[in-house]
């Protein structure tokens, strides 16, 4: 591949999923490590992150689990999890398979990926808890940092177990 | 007839003190009191939250859900009315519905394809006079003598109940006039819509959870966000109301900013008053007097599993679901008004934040019973201690009491006969 192939090739979508990917991955590793303070700084400011099941999602419904429509929000939901709210402990994995790269306009890109979670247990017992995808809009700014402008967790289960402290 | 130990013990039910301050742990636990449940609470003399009106306002439109364990189907026939009927075929027994929701002229079971109408009427049996004239079904077979057991549905503000007893008093008057009135406070005049809904699995036993809703003493204690942030804290204006009977509670409170907190909290040195905790975007909390009471939060619940709930402008209905003795559905539907405007919605979408397996005020909900579930695992022969408040079941001006907790177990042991 000479140097034209590979910028074509980057150019049909390939280098935006590429980045999409590595941010996913980066937004795994920080909830699953537990750095949830940087958690908000994944979004910009006048963000929506949602977290809600498929049926809500097909049917416009957007009363869901979490409904968040500011960065202050975010850091408000970190601090209620560090400072008030009570549960037992527990983590997270994320297993976050490759972006699918639906459009884009300008540094806006709309992007789908799915993920599984499975949740561990103080006691060590570990479950399959929440599997789903992210429907995403994200910002691939020109010096090479991504940020989201919209995520919606559309979960494809309708039910969810005990509770959902930790974001998705 | 008064009932001996023994009658009890021939029940399956444990022995009970002649108190409602005592509740024998055995009954989070035994397999003997989850069937005795389902035929004495949710198939006897009680009505059962099913769906709201509106997710039934089309002929031909229908849910199905549960009474107790019992699956139904609610249906809205051509002729405008409500229907409800055990969702299990006259023939072999095989769900009629296999669906959550749905509009059709009828059902038909997918096994041998015996055909229901909109209101559980055999309507047809496949091959009833056979193939060639072999097989078929005897002569003067009566199809409409097999039929699933049928519901008595009422409706109240948005709100479709079923039973299957021919002897409970009307929905409102079960209800009791001082919750009705709560119910219309939220319900009563303004066409709902649905705005969200989810499930949410709780690792306890149906009745920790019913008791949760009902307990108003635990409220502040629990949920820090609620005490820090001033949205609920015992020392405001408030109360407690319990219906006669004890099943259907309110527990609500009132903001009054101009009177300082109390300072009932900070004497005790409670872990809830952290006065570092500020929050970024508050604005989440912001409220509008819609009904112009001042009341910004209302619990609300009725005996077996209806529970109501507003916080602030967030308007949420529960079903609660028995699945398993240690096991409990928590279906959520989130409302709004019809005629919400655009601003009005968001604050309304904003403030789901606040409970819900993910709530910021309530989280502590989902998880609470199971703790209870785990921590009485082998504690069978003891019982848990309700005596904040006293010994009584009664309405009341605080909130500080386990009175609607202890209403709960009244009518509980009169549908149960202990």
């Amino acid at each position: 591949m000479d140097q034209s192939d590979v910028k074509q090739w980057l150019d049909a979508g390939m280098y935006a999923q590429l980045r999409i990917d590595r941010f996913n991955a980066a937004y795994a590793r920080c909830i699953d490590n537990d750095e949830l303070e940087a958690w908000p700084d994944f979004f910009e400011e006048g963000c929506l992150y949602t977290v809600t099941s498929n049926d809500n999602h097909q049917r416009g419904f957007v009363g869901g689990i979490v409904y968040a429509d500011s960065v202050g929000m975010l850091r408000d939901r970190v601090s209620g999890l560090r400072e008030a709210n009570i549960y037992e402990a527990h983590r997270y994995r994320h297993l976050i398979a490759p972006a699918t790269v639906l459009s884009s306009e300008g540094d806006r890109v709309r992007a789908e990926a799915p993920f599984a979670v499975y949740r561990i247990m103080r006691t060590g017992r570990t479950d399959l808890f929440v599997t789903g995808r992210y429907v995403d809009t994200l910002r691939l700014g020109p010096g090479g940092e991504v940020k989201l402008i919209e995520r919606r967790v559309v979960c494809d289960s309708s039910s969810f177990d005990t509770l959902l402290a930790i974001p998705l | 007839m008064e009932m001996t130990t023994e009658d009890r013990i021939d029940n399956s039910m444990p022995a009970w003190p002649d108190t409602l301050t005592r509740v024998p742990f055995e009954v989070y636990q035994s397999r003997e009191v989850h069937e005795l449940e389902q035929k004495n609470i949710y198939e006897g003399a009680t009505w059962n939250y099913l769906c709201l009106e509106a997710e039934l306002s089309q002929p031909g439109d229908f849910v199905s859900t549960f009474i107790g364990a019992m699956p139904v189907v609610v249906a809205r026939d051509v002729d405008g009315e409500l229907y409800g009927f055990e969702n299990r075929c006259a023939h072999r027994g095989a769900l009629i519905a296999l669906e959550n929701a749905g509009n059709t002229k009828g059902f038909s079971c997918v096994y041998h394809a015996w055909a229901y109408d909109l209101q559980g009427n055999v309507k047809g049996v496949a091959f009833q006079n056979g193939v060639n004239g072999k097989g078929g079904m005897p002569p003067g077979f009566d199809a409409g003598q097999h039929a699933p057991r049928k519901l008595r549905i009422a409706t109240t503000c948005g709100l479709v109940f079923g039973t299957l007893s021919d002897d409970v008093d009307s929905v409102e008057e079960y209800i009791g006039d001082a919750v009705m009135e709560r119910i219309r406070r939220l319900l009563g005049d303004r066409p709902l819509e649905v705005i969200g809904r989810y499930t949410q699995i709780l690792p306890n036993n149906w009745k920790l959870y019913f008791e949760n809703v009902k307990d108003s003493y635990h409220a502040s204690l629990l949920h820090l966000f609620l005490t820090t942030f001033e949205i609920n804290r015992l020392t405001q204006r408030g109360g407690l109301i319990v219906s006669p009977d004890g099943g259907s509670h309110v527990s609500y409170s009132i903001i009054d900013k101009t009177v300082a907190a109390g300072s009932e909290y900070k004497e005790q040195a409670l872990r809830v008053d952290n006065e570092n905790y500020r929050l970024h975007d508050p604005s989440f909390l912001d409220y509008v007097d819609e009904i112009g009471d001042g009341i910004t939060l209302q619990i609300l619940s009725v005996f077996p599993g209806f529970v109501l709930g507003q916080v602030n402008n967030s308007l949420v209905v529960r079903q609660v679901l028995p699945k398993e003795v240690d096991l409990t559905e928590l279906n959520w539907t989130y409302l709004g008004y019809a005629d919400d405007t655009p601003e009005l919605r968001r604050m309304r979408h904003r403030q789901l934040n606040m409970v819900g397996p993910a709530g910021l005020v309530s989280m502590e909900d989902g998880a609470v019973g199971g703790f209870v579930q785990r921590g009485v695992g082998t504690a069978r022969e003891y019982s848990a201690v309700l005596e904040m408040g006293g010994e009584d079941a009664a309405s009341s001006d605080t909130r500080a009491t386990e009175a609607s907790v202890r209403g709960f177990w009244k009518a509980y042991r009169r549908h149960m006969g202990v």
